[in-house]
């Protein structure tokens, strides 16, 4: 749910990155955090295990600039991806306008990514969303290693709405503005479709 | 199926309202800041020394503790625990569910109390739920539209528009 505030001309978004454990969500919102200019991002915050683990949310504020006189800002969550943490999950979906699911190309990550896509629709449909009908991108991660599905395998099993999907490699860049870029859009035209 | 929420739109004669219950809770609370967020955890308003403040954080961490002791309480069977209070060593932060909607926060010191702070919040509290519902009101009764006027940003938003933002 976007905030769209008329006195501070501001209007604010939610993006979630969703997706199995040690899939690269974390790595996603550190790349943008560290390409980004210090003007136009806040604080990274991470709510970790000693081990790096995600244990609740990382967060990162970015303000991408204005449109029509109005700042415009995404706050980007991620989820953390281990299974045993699913009530987190579904309140860190509380009022989100986008999601970006991050995929682990590696083939032995296949079974973890279907039921992280499972448990993304289950969760959105328990606060009344429609995966189907919500800003939502696919980003197949980890194209850089050797034991990687094809992308022909991730798409018949991964994406069947046939959303916008984008191949990268998280620590090093690709695809992680490509990705951010394309929901990021998706949800700028769905405000306009709902005429706020 | 429809989505659950619309957005939440605010505009300025509301936010003026809000603005100033939350410059007179400030002041009565003798409080280092007050800040109003969203439970999604968008800022809606902030007063008091916040120039050091990381406010946009602070925002999100405070949606993020309301959700996760929200679902504590929704384990042991309570709709939600609409007051918390975290005690520091120089400062406290007091946290209010307004009107199921927006959460209330209150950074103070020594130089306040915790009565104190309990006290106008209360009072507070029943103005800004006010507020909220009439908002909410407006926005069913469709009069939220007179911003169209304005020219609403949204409906006016380009392709270029979009691309231009990342440059």
């Amino acid at each position: 749910m976007s905030f769209i505030n008329y006195s501070s001309r501001e209007i604010n978004c939610k993006i979630v990155y969703y997706g199995p454990g040690l899939g690269g969500k974390t790595t996603n919102l550190q790349f943008i955090y560290e390409k980004t200019n210090s003007d136009s991002r806040g604080k990274m915050i991470s709510l970790a295990t000693e081990t790096e683990r995600t244990l609740f949310f990382d967060f990162l504020p970015l303000a991408l600039g204005t449109i029509r006189g109005f700042k415009t800002r995404f706050h980007l969550y991620t989820v953390p991806g281990q299974v045993f943490y699913d009530a987190s999950r579904k309140l860190i979906l509380k009022g989100v306008d986008g999601v970006v699911f991050v995929a682990d190309s590696q083939l032995e990550r296949m079974d973890a990514n279907i039921e992280s896509v499972e448990n993304l629709k289950e969760n959105l449909m328990e606060q009344g969303y429609d995966l189907a009908k919500l800003p939502y991108v696919t980003q197949y991660n980890k194209r850089d290693l050797d034991n990687i599905a094809t992308i022909e395998e991730l798409q018949a099993s991964l994406n069947p709405l046939n959303v916008p999907w984008f191949e990268a490699v998280a620590p090093k860049g690709p695809g992680v503005f490509e990705t951010l870029k394309a929901v990021a859009k998706r949800v700028l035209l769905e405000l306009k479709k709902s005429g706020s | 199926m429809s989505m659950p929420l619309s957005n939440f739109v605010l505009y300025e004669e509301d936010f003026v309202k809000i603005d100033e219950e939350i410059k007179k809770l400030h002041l009565q609370t003798n409080a280092k800041m007050v800040f109003l967020v969203d439970r999604d955890g968008q800022l809606i308003t902030s007063c008091g020394e916040n120039e050091n403040m990381d406010t946009t954080s602070l925002a999100s961490l405070t949606a993020g503790n309301i959700a996760a002791t929200g679902g504590m309480a929704k384990l042991i069977g309570e709709k939600e625990f609409s007051i918390l209070f975290h005690e520091g060593e120089k400062d406290n932060i007091h946290i209010t569910i307004i009107g199921r909607r927006v959460i209330l926060v209150i950074i103070f010191d020594q130089r306040s109390s915790l009565g104190l702070v309990r006290l106008r919040v209360k009072k507070s509290a029943e103005a800004l739920t006010r507020i909220f519902e009439e908002i909410q009101q407006k926005k069913q009764q469709g009069e939220g539209k007179e911003s169209e006027g304005l020219g609403s940003p949204l409906e006016e938003i380009t392709d270029e528009d979009i691309d231009r933002l990342f440059g």
